[in-house]
């Protein structure tokens, strides 16, 4: 009885906050409503018993990515959203395309009436974190490797990228404060 | 009425709720007074007595400073982003009661033992990082703007020493249960094991919670006051009383993980938590002690340990951990 009004909660949450960041003309809001957003999720996560993965949302999403892009809007100092003309409405055409798209993928697959699967095997209660490792180190071992293998590429990419942009000229003449990430002294 | 009160369900959300006012209370009385003690250790270091006016030895000053803040004028800057304004400070607070509700204080005192009460403790801790970027930004002011950033870079830089640093403990425990971790130590100290991650640890654990020597986001000598420079009031208070609330948490983590949580000898088991608070109390001077001890670092030295050393330090003990786990295993 508690888990279903849970999820409605949860799922209500999650519904207003993402129509808020389409909606919303302040990138920093909409970035924000995005992070309850990641929030919302970790809990439906929470109540469908899969807490590794609740967790992890709200470490990699919410807590990781989110935390960057916000940091790069910030930076960046975005105003709102003043672009017009020709580019904006290409924009919201293929927006609205692909919002249709989703929609009838999403009603085409509720057309079917779904099978429930099997039930869980009885057995002593193993937390899904384990659960989890042993499949990853086990059935899914190439596709996790092959997905490391590509996390390493980019982090390699982005250090080429970094150290391309510096002045020319050994590091350490830099004065202190110019080191990669610190912030330059720009006004808000 | 009966049937109500027998559900398990019901029991448990209300005897969590119990714990819940319990521990938010106790945070509160016991910030209150780290405040005062931290004031009245900092005096006796540099040669002064600290606050005595107050009361008897000066132990209403918290009473009166509280009532202080409360009444202070509260001053909002016309430019700021308001709604941001208002929700950063309450933002600085949430995730680090969030995270105690996992802190076991004794064999039978935990608020609740999930199965992942460390990545909860993760999790909460890299969401602390909106309250001051928020903060900072929202203000639209130079200086809490760059005091914004810098903690920004600062907390997402160190919070990678902070979770791989667990990760030997994690090894040796084979539990993400911070209650099975603690039983897992009832022998042995995983300090002792965990020497290195300890050490980055604690470092890592000083830079999350902006104390010296790694309280650049506020900086006063150069950032006026950074992130916090245009509040006033309660909400600056609030800022106040999470970095304190944030420390007594991470204090709280540290002894869970490397110096064996409620585990001592001689106290039966229903007294265990003496043991709990004893150490946090050590490890909070310890916290108060650095702060009046070491100076601040430079931006850019900062930037150097964290990922030139801590996260280095913090993967090779990880390989070593797996090693000899797996020597000792296989043996």
């Amino acid at each position: 009885m508690i888990a279903p009004a849970l999820f409605a909660v949860f799922a209500a949450i999650a519904v207003v906050s993402a129509l808020s960041v389409i909606l919303h003309r302040n990138p920093v809001t909409s970035a924000l409503f995005l992070v309850v957003t990641f929030c919302s999720l970790a809990g439906i996560y929470l109540v469908l018993h899969a807490e590794f993965i609740g967790m992890v949302q709200v470490i990699v999403y919410a807590g990781a990515i989110m935390v960057l892009f916000l940091f790069v809007i910030m930076y960046l100092n975005l105003g709102r959203d003043i672009e017009t003309g020709v580019q904006i409405a290409l924009r919201r055409g293929v927006g609205w395309l692909m919002g249709i798209a989703l929609l009838a993928a999403g009603v085409a697959l509720f057309r079917h009436p779904w099978v429930a699967g099997p039930a869980a095997p009885p057995g002593p209660p193993m937390g899904n974190t384990q659960a989890i490792g042993l499949l990853l180190y086990s059935r899914y071992l190439f596709p996790f490797e092959v997905t490391s293998m590509l996390l390493l590429v980019a982090m390699v990419g982005v250090v080429v990228i970094a150290k391309g942009r510096r002045a020319p000229g050994p590091a350490a003449d830099l004065p202190p404060g110019t080191a990669p990430g610190a912030p330059s002294q720009e006004d808000a | 009425m009966a049937a109500i009160l027998d559900n398990p369900d019901i029991q448990f959300a209300f005897w969590a709720l119990v714990k819940c006012v319990v521990i938010l209370t106790a945070m509160l009385g016991v910030v209150s007074y780290l405040i005062f003690v931290e004031r009245k250790i900092a005096g006796h270091m540099q040669a002064r007595t600290g606050p005595n006016r107050v009361g008897p030895l000066g132990l209403l000053q918290p009473v009166a400073d509280i009532l202080k803040l409360f009444f202070k004028e509260e001053f909002i800057p016309d430019a700021a982003n308001k709604i941001i304004f208002h929700v950063a400070p309450v933002l600085a607070v949430i995730p680090a009661l969030v995270s105690f509700s996992v802190v076991p204080v004794g064999p039978n005192f935990t608020v609740t033992d999930v199965n992942v009460g460390l990545l909860l403790f993760l999790a909460m801790s890299s969401l602390g990082v909106y309250a001051i970027t928020l903060g900072g930004w929202s203000s639209n002011n130079k200086y809490a703007l760059l005091g914004g950033l810098r903690s920004s870079a600062q907390m997402i830089s160190y919070e990678l020493a902070l979770g791989l640093s667990t990760v030997g403990v994690l090894l040796i425990a084979g539990s993400l249960s911070l209650v099975d971790i603690v039983r897992a130590q009832e022998h042995v100290w995983f300090a002792a094991y965990q020497p290195v991650a300890f050490v980055v640890f604690m470092i890592a654990a000083f830079a999350e919670t902006n104390r010296a020597p790694f309280d650049l986001p506020e900086a006063e000598a150069e950032l006026v006051a950074g992130f916090h420079t245009e509040y006033s009031s309660m909400k600056w208070g609030m800022f106040f009383l999470g970095e304190f609330m944030n420390v007594i948490t991470i204090s709280s983590i540290a002894i869970t993980l490397f110096l064996g949580g409620w585990n001592g000898p001689w106290l039966p088991d229903s007294l265990k938590f003496l043991w709990f608070f004893l150490k946090l109390g050590v490890l909070l001077f310890f916290f108060i002690w650095v702060r009046w001890t070491y100076p601040r670092l430079r931006y850019d030295q900062l930037m150097n340990l964290g990922w030139k050393v801590l996260l280095p330090v913090a993967l090779v003990n990880i390989l070593a951990t797996g090693t000899v786990i797996h020597w000792l295993e296989n043996r």
